[in-house]
């Protein structure tokens, strides 16, 4: 049960990791890639409908880990509070962004919010990426699962290495997202800036694989390189699944490779949390199985149907002028 | 200031903040999704113009909402992981539940509202607004049931010293829960309807256009507000009686009531020092017998003050902290039972005295704008917008005194239930360093208090905007363009 659970942590980060990681992709690329004030609506109307829906996949593996895994939970995120903090800081200031960046029509007013986008979709990108390496990789805490040493014990060469991977799966993702979701000359700039960018960009998430996992980086590196192929050959719709993939199997390899631990110990392995002892209790697992194994599906169908509604790709004659 | 204090200060000032936005969103929305229902059932121009002009504040109120209750959750396995540790096989669960079945639905649906206007058939869209409307009730019901169990543990037995779950539906069916829920949500909506009142008032005195848009939106706030305030004396008095059993002291500090009476009167207002709990030098104007009643529905009970109190809880829950070097200052000191008088004695009546300034209110509203009258002095509308705030701060009050009344405690033991399952808010905080909550506490406050600034200015100017600033410009084909 509590390796379930686990692997139910996991399918909810991966959820996070492929929606949102997108739509950090475009935040973090709105300066480059949208050229205009019209292009820069072009690419956050792309997202606009779906974004926050994107959020919650968060906000659920959160609560997930608190309910099915509270040791954990409370491990991680009391010893990463700073980074945390700035992690929520960015997201606050981005969603905030999005729903207010239309509401006045003013160069200025625009600008500040379109700066707010993109620093907050790059901190929080990277935020995630280290968070999620700092528990691969782990902590120094102690019997309790408290944090010893300094509250900077988070950042190491590895987590900032984490960091880059995810902001640049993110870049990558995003621009692929973006050549899907919009036609005319910002689709073909998409496409081609994933394609340049990628080799670079990818690296990190590389490095991380095989610093993690060694020769298990190797399927990661086959759908990108999947993924970019199918770019190449003008096939966003293609590629993007490609790199769901390779999500999915970044994910895969991450949590296998931390199983059965969910937070190792760097002082000593005998403190290291792991699946068994950080886990509620069976009947409290059991009820949050029934609640997944309902809800799950249901949030499937209808966050699929959000994205089958606004399925069309949009141009700048979408837009109006002002 | 030591790691106890920032992090009980950071977690007020956000969650007081947060809901500020929450109530508004989640009576709007049901009003909203009223609206269109009208519009969708009888082609009436005037409720489309209200479901965009309110549906449009609503949006802007919607989005703080979501950003600030982000930091809600994770603040807990932050600033309290003590506490999450400890509460975690029963507090985790209804958080998860929130997020997968309510917070998925409100966010997904908002969405689909949002860009749907020209892309869904119009039925299909008002459902939409029913979902994320129902949805956010429900988020409310979850968080609720975190919060009441919190109040008073239930759906538990005690394992290696922490509650373990044996019953979700024991703490979905929580009485505190029962009670609190109708109390929030009529509280929500007594804020959704002054909104209404206080700037449909504000146009009517304007004259501006869509007279009709006005005058509908001001009455049916009034007569929401007059059932939501209804409800609100009705389940905040069950809810009361219900206190009374369940955390007497706080309820005695509610009053004051320093000694046991019988009959025991209620203070109206005390003139004096309210902050010692024996009550020397204060003067109170009182109702006799009242309080009686409002505790047990008898006017000649008796109801137990806080000097008797005080060595009832100490033999039950112990006289001193235990010695443990993360409790720091208050490792082996002796407990403080009474919670801070000025702020549950205070905060009880500024509650009920905002609640009832405008309740009072909508009904004066209602009066002065009977048959197509509207009063032309500059008061009128002045009085109309200030009373917006009014249940805002009756709300906010009310949080503070629930939360401050059961300290010391952060899970306050339940009389009747299992023995054993409490925990001081001294034992509950992370092993931080304070120079981190403190930075996290001057950023969020920083950044809460921008924002607040950017969201009362649009929505100052969306309500002065009228009707004609928010329905859309159409482009070619009638796109999702106008959202951003």
């Amino acid at each position: 049960m509590e390796t379930l659970w686990f692997c139910v942590i996991a399918l909810l980060w991966l959820g996070y990791l492929f929606l949102e990681g997108f739509d950090f992709g475009v935040g973090m690329l709105l300066p480059f890639l949208g050229r205009d004030n019209t292009e820069r609506r072009v690419m956050i109307n792309t997202i606009g409908p779906v974004w926050d829906g994107n959020e919650v996949w968060l906000l659920v593996a959160g609560g997930a880990t608190f309910a099915a895994f509270p040791g954990w939970y409370a491990a991680l995120f009391s010893a990463a509070y700073l980074p945390l903090t700035l992690f929520l800081l960015a997201l606050i200031g981005r969603g905030v962004a999005f729903e207010y960046r239309g509401k006045v029509d003013s160069e200025r007013w625009r600008k500040v919010w379109d700066t707010v986008i993109f620093v907050g979709s790059w901190v929080a990108a990277l935020g995630v990426g280290l968070v999620i390496a700092t528990t691969v990789i782990g902590l120094p805490i102690d019997a309790n699962g408290d944090r010893v040493g300094s509250p900077f014990a988070a950042i190491t060469l590895q987590s900032l290495l984490g960091a880059l991977a995810i902001a640049g799966y993110a870049l990558v993702h995003g621009a692929i997202f973006v050549s899907l979701k919009t036609e005319g000359e910002i689709r073909e700039r998409a496409r081609r800036m994933a394609l340049t960018m990628a080799p670079v960009a990818l690296l990190p998430l590389v490095a991380l694989l095989l610093y993690v996992a060694g020769f298990w980086a190797l399927p990661v590196v086959l759908f990108a390189g999947l993924a970019l192929w199918r770019l190449w050959a003008g096939r966003e719709g293609q590629a993007f699944a490609f790199m769901g993939l390779a999500v999915a199997a970044t994910v895969t390899v991450l949590f296998a490779s931390l199983y059965p631990n969910v937070l190792p110990s760097t002082l000593d392995p005998a403190y290291s949390l792991t699946v068994a002892g950080a886990a509620s209790s069976p009947y409290t697992l059991t009820v949050m199985t029934w609640v997944a194994a309902f809800g799950t599906p249901a949030v499937l169908i209808y966050q699929g149907w959000t994205y089958w509604v606004f399925r069309k790709r949009i141009g700048v004659r979408h837009i109006p002028v002002h | 200031m030591d790691v106890l204090e920032l992090a009980r200060w950071q977690f007020g000032i956000t969650t007081v903040y947060h809901f500020l936005m929450v109530p508004l969103t989640i009576g709007l929305s049901l009003l909203v999704a009223a609206m269109q229902t009208a519009w969708v059932r009888t082609g009436n121009e005037r409720y489309y113009k209200m479901t965009k002009f309110w549906g449009k504040l609503l949006l802007i109120n919607f989005a703080m909402g979501v950003v600030t209750g982000i930091v809600q959750e994770f603040q807990f396995g932050m600033a309290w992981s003590a506490y999450s540790r400890f509460v975690g096989d029963v507090f985790g669960a209804p958080l998860a539940m929130e997020g997968l079945v309510a917070f998925f639905v409100e966010s997904t649906f908002l969405g689909l509202w949002i860009f749907g206007w020209d892309k869904l058939p119009k039925k299909v869209h008002l459902a939409c607004a029913w979902a994320f409307s129902l949805a956010t009730m429900a988020s409310a019901y979850f968080i609720l049931a975190a919060n009441s169990w919190m109040q008073h543990p239930v759906g538990i037995v005690l394992e290696d010293g922490r509650p373990r779950l044996t019953s979700i539906w024991a703490v979905l069916t929580n009485n505190t829960t029962l009670a609190a829920f109708p109390h929030t949500i009529a509280g929500a909506f007594a804020v959704a309807a002054t909104f209404l009142v206080g700037i449909g008032a504000w146009h009517l005195w304007k004259k501006s256009d869509e007279e009709g848009v006005w005058r509908s939106s001001l009455k049916l706030g009034t007569w929401v507000g007059v059932v939501a305030f209804a409800v609100l004396a009705i389940s905040g008095d069950v809810q009361g009686k219900l206190m009374f059993q369940q955390q007497p002291m706080k309820m005695a500090a509610a009053e004051a009531l320093c000694h046991t009476e019988e009959p025991a009167a209620f203070s109206i207002f005390a003139i004096g020092d309210v902050r010692r709990p024996d009550c020397e030098n204060v003067k109170s104007i009182t109702v006799p017998a009242l309080l009686s009643f409002l505790a047990n529905n008898d006017f000649t009970s008796e109801v137990k003050g806080i000097q008797d109190l005080v060595p009832m809880y100490q033999e039950k829950y112990g006289t001193n902290y235990p010695v443990d070097e993360r409790l720091g200052e208050l490792s082996g000191k002796p407990i403080d039972y009474v919670p801070a008088l000025p702020v549950t004695y205070w905060g009880f009546r500024l509650m009920i005295g905002f609640g009832a300034i405008s309740a009072g209110l909508g009904l004066v509203m209602l009066w002065l704008t009977r048959g197509g009258r509207v009063p032309r002095g500059k008061w009128f509308p002045i009085t109309a917008l200030a009373g917006i705030a009014t249940p805002f701060l009756a709300n906010s009050f009310g949080w503070i005194f629930t939360e401050m009344g059961r300290q010391p405690f952060v899970v306050v033991p339940n009389p009747s239930g299992v023995d054993g399952v409490w925990m001081f808010t001294a034992q509950a905080v992370s092993n931080s360093a304070p120079g981190e909550i403190l930075t996290s506490l001057i950023a969020l406050t920083l950044t809460y208090g921008a924002l607040a600034c950017v969201e009362v200015y649009l929505i100052r100017k969306y309500v002065r905007g009228g009707v004609a600033g928010v329905i859309p410009a159409k482009t070619d084909d009638g796109a999702l363009a106008f959202a951003y």
